[in-house]
C-alpha cells in the first residue's frame, strides 16, 4: 500500500494535460483496432476511411465543424459542473428542453425582426436547459440528492416531455413527427453558401467559449464556483455560500446545454425532429473529460468527436462497419482519459 | 363514469404481481449497488453493467441455443465490467464516479457496435411462469408471490441472503467496517482492498443477473439501450432503503408500480396521455431520493480508495 501521495511537479503537470489525452486516443485506435480485426473488419480502411469522411472530402471539414458545434457548448456545461464539483450528466435532457423551447419560439412567436427573434429563441432555449439542470441543482444544494442520479432521471422525464409535444400540440402537418419549420427570421444562417450546414452557431460557441474562460478565470462568481468545487468545507469558511454557488453553477451549465440544443434547432434542422440522434450527454461528458476542463481543450476534443461522427458515415460506406464502432473508440478513449494512471503505467516506469 | 367502472374492474391482483415482477432487475441493482458501497465503492456503472450482461445473455443465449447458459454469460459479464470498474477505481485511484459514468458509456458503445456488426434477429426462449404447489393456491397472495417466473423466487431468495450475510457474518461485519473505517479495519488485519474486490465483482455479478433477467425472463430479444435507467433506479432504491437489502427490495417495489398501472390504464384506452405515465418511475425516483436523502447516510468512507 503506498500512500505517499506528493504535489506533482510542474512538468508532470504539462505533461498530464497533453500526453495523456493524445496517448489515450492513441492507446484507444489501438484497442479498437484490435476490437475491429476480431469482429471481422480491417482497421486500416476503417480509420482512412473516417480521416478521409472527416476531413479530405468536398465540405467535409465543414460538416465536422457543424458537428462539433453543439458539442463546444456541451462540453462547456459539464465542464462547469465539473469545477464546481457537480457531475452534470443530465446535458442531453438539457439539450433537449432548450431544443424543444427554441423551436417553439422559433416558429409560434412571430411578427418579429431577426435581431429581436432570434436572441430570443436562444435565449429561451438557454432558461429551458438552465431550469431543467436548476432543478437538480436545488435538490442537491438543499436536499443533498445526488446530481448524478437526479440529472440522468430528468434526461428521461425531458425524453418522454419533448416526445409527447412533437408528437403532439408541437407537431407539423407533415406526415413525419416534427414540429413546423423556424421562421426564417429566427434562423441561425449559413456561414458559406456552399452545400455544407456550417451555420453562424459555431461562431457563437466560439464567442460563449472565450467568454467561458472569462468567467472561470477572470471573474468573482469563477473563483467562487473553483473554490466550492475544490473544497466546500474551504468555500464556506471563506465566507462563499456554497449552496446558491452550487444553485447557480447548475444553472449556468443547463443554459450552455440549452443553448447547445437552441442552435442544432434554429441552425442545423431549423425545425425539431421527433429523435435526434441520442447520445449528445454522454459525448458531453467524454469532451469535457478529454478537455481536462481548459476552454481550448473542449474544442479541441469537440473537433475530434465531431470528426469521428462527421467521418463515420463515409467509413461505413468504405469499410462497411457500423458507426457504432464510434462510440467505442470514444469509450476507450475517456477511460485512459479518467484513469491517467493506466495510460502512466504503460508508458512510463514509476 | 364509464372509465371510472372501467378502472375498478381491472384486475388489481395480476397489477401487483407485475409490480413485483418487474422490480427484479431493480432490486438486483440494489442489492449490487449495496454490496459495492457498504464496502466503500461507489458503483455508478451499475446500468452499464446490467446492458451489458443483457447482451451477453442474449448472445450467448442465442448461440448455444440455451437460455440458462445465456444468463450465467450475462452474470460473467457483469461481473467482469465490474472488476474492471474494481481496478481503474481500487488500483489506479479513479474517482468512482467518473469511472462508473465512463463504463456506462463504455457499455452503451459497445452493445450497440456488436448488435449492429452481427446483426442478430433470433430471440432467446424466456423462463415459464412457474408455480409454487400448495403456496399459489392461497387465494390473492399466492396470485402475487407464488405465481412467478423463477428469477423472481431467486431474487426474493436473494434479498433475505443478502440481509442476513450483511448483518449476520463476519463477512458482512467485515464488508461494513471497510465501508465505515478501512484503517481500523487494516489494522484488525482485514485486507480492505481485496474485500473491496471481492464485494465489487459480486456486486457485478448480482446487477448482471439483472441485466439477464431482461433477456431471460422479459422479453428474450436485446435493443441498444434496453435498461432505460434501471440501474440508477437501483441505486436510488438503496439510498431510500437507507442501505439495507430489504429495505431496498421495498423501495424498488415502488418504481414498478406505475409501469403496472400504465399497462392496465393502456388496456381500457386512458384519456392519459402514455408519455406522462411513462415519465412517473423517474419523477418518483428523484421525489424519492429528495425525501431520503438527508435521513439516510452512505457509508462514512465511501468513494475514498484506501
Amino acid at each position: 500500500m503506498t500512500n505517499t501521495t506528493k504535489p506533482p511537479s510542474p512538468i508532470l503537470k504539462v505533461w498530464d494535460a497533453i500526453w495523456t489525452p493524445l496517448l489515450s486516443v492513441f492507446v484507444a485506435l489501438l484497442i479498437a483496432g484490435i476490437i475491429l480485426i476480431i469482429t471481422g473488419a480491417n482497421p486500416l480502411t476503417v480509420y482512412v476511411s473516417l480521416l478521409e469522411g472527416a476531413f479530405l472530402k468536398p465540405g467535409a471539414f465543414a460538416e465536422t465543424l457543424t458537428i462539433a458545434t453543439p458539442y463546444i457548448l456541451l462540453g462547456l456545461g459539464v465542464s462547469l459542473g465539473f469545477t464546481a464539483g457537480l457531475f452534470n450528466i443530465g446535458a442531453e435532457g438539457q439539450f433537449y428542453m432548450g431544443a424543444v423551447v427554441s423551436t417553439y419560439i422559433g416558429y409560434a412567436v412571430t411578427g418579429l425582426p431577426a435581431i429581436i427573434h432570434l436572441p430570443l429563441a436562444i435565449i429561451g432555449g438557454a432558461l429551458a436547459g438552465a431550469v431543467w439542470a436548476g432543478i437538480a441543482g436545488y435538490f442537491k444544494a438543499t436536499r443533498g440528492a445526488h446530481e448524478v442520479i437526479t440529472t440522468i432521471m430528468l434526461n428521461y422525464i425531458a425524453f418522454a416531455l419533448t416526445d409527447y409535444l412533437i408528437n403532439g400540440p408541437l407537431r407539423g402537418k407533415g406526415s413525419a413527427p416534427r414540429t413546423p419549420d423556424v421562421l426564417d427570421s429566427a434562423i441561425l444562417p449559413k456561414i458559406f453558401s456552399g452545400s455544407d450546414n456550417l451555420h453562424w452557431g459555431f461562431i457563437l460557441a466560439l464567442i460563449i467559449l472565450v467568454g467561458y474562460w472569462f468567467l472561470t478565470k477572470r471573474m468573482p462568481l469563477g473563483l467562487q464556483i473553483r473554490t466550492v468545487g475544490a473544497n466546500p468545507d474551504a468555500a464556506r469558511y471563506a465566507g462563499i455560500n456554497v449552496n446558491r454557488t452550487t444553485v447557480v453553477a447548475m444553472l449556468i451549465s443547463g443554459a450552455l446545454c440549452g443553448i447547445a440544443g437552441a442552435t442544432e434547432v434554429l441552425g442545423r434542422y431549423q425545425y425539431m425532429p421527433a429523435a435526434f440522434t441520442a447520445g449528445y450527454g454522454f459525448d458531453a461528458i467524454a469532451i469535457s473529460l478529454l478537455g481536462q476542463g481548459s476552454p481550448i481543450g473542449v474544442l479541441i476534443a469537440s473537433v475530434l468527436f465531431g470528426a469521428m461522427n462527421a467521418g463515420s458515415g463515409f467509413m461505413q460506406l468504405q469499410a462497411g462497419v457500423t458507426p457504432a464502432i464510434i462510440s467505442v473508440l470514444q469509450a476507450f478513449i475517456i477511460i485512459f482519459v479518467a484513469a491517467p494512471a493506466i495510460i502512466r503505467s504503460l508508458f512510463k516506469k514509476n | 363514469m364509464e372509465f371510472l367502472s372501467q378502472l375498478l374492474d381491472l384486475n388489481w391482483i395480476s397489477m401487483l404481481s407485475q409490480t413485483l415482477n418487474t422490480a427484479v432487475p431493480i432490486v438486483l441493482a440494489a442489492l449490487g449497488g449495496i454490496l459495492a458501497e457498504r464496502s466503500g465503492v461507489i458503483n455508478i456503472a451499475l446500468e452499464g453493467i446490467m446492458l451489458m450482461a443483457a447482451y451477453a445473455a442474449f448472445a450467448i443465449g442465442v448461440v448455444t441455443g440455451s437460455t440458462l447458459l445465456g444468463l450465467a454469460g450475462g452474470v460473467m459479464a457483469g461481473a467482469l465490467l465490474a472488476a474492471f470498474h474494481a481496478l481503474i477505481s481500487i488500483k489506479y485511484r479513479t474517482d468512482q464516479t467518473i469511472s462508473g459514468t465512463v463504463l456506462n458509456i463504455f457499455a452503451v458503445g459497445i452493445t450497440a457496435y456488436l448488435y449492429r456488426q452481427f446483426n442478430m434477429t433470433e430471440s432467446v426462449e424466456t423462463f415459464q411462469q412457474w408455480n409454487v404447489p400448495i403456496l399459489s393456491d392461497i387465494p390473492v397472495i399466492g396470485e402475487i408471490f407464488f405465481q412467478q417466473q423463477p428469477l423472481v423466487y431467486f431474487t426474493l431468495l436473494l434479498v433475505v441472503i443478502v440481509q442476513l450475510a450483511l448483518f449476520r457474518t463476519t463477512w458482512g461485519l467485515r464488508t461494513r467496517a471497510i465501508g465505515e473505517h478501512p484503517r481500523a479495519a487494516d489494522t484488525a488485519g482485514i485486507k480492505v482492498n481485496r474485500m473491496r474486490y471481492i464485494n465489487v465483482i459480486l456486486s457485478g455479478a448480482l446487477a448482471g443477473l439483472g441485466g439477464a433477467w431482461l433477456i431471460a425472463e422479459a422479453v428474450g430479444s436485446f435493443t441498444p439501450g434496453m435498461t432505460t435507467g434501471r440501474g440508477f433506479m437501483g441505486l436510488a432504491a438503496m439510498i431510500f432503503g437507507n442501505w439495507t437489502p430489504v429495505g431496498s427490495f421495498l423501495a424498488a417495489l415502488l418504481f414498478t408500480v406505475p409501469g403496472a398501472i400504465q399497462v392496465k390504464l393502456q388496456l381500457i384506452n386512458a384519456p392519459i396521455p402514455y408519455q406522462f405515465l411513462g415519465m412517473l418511475p423517474y419523477i418518483l425516483t428523484i421525489i424519492v431520493l429528495v425525501g431520503a436523502v438527508r435521513r439516510n447516510k452512505p457509508p462514512a468512507a465511501i468513494g475514498k480508495p484506501y
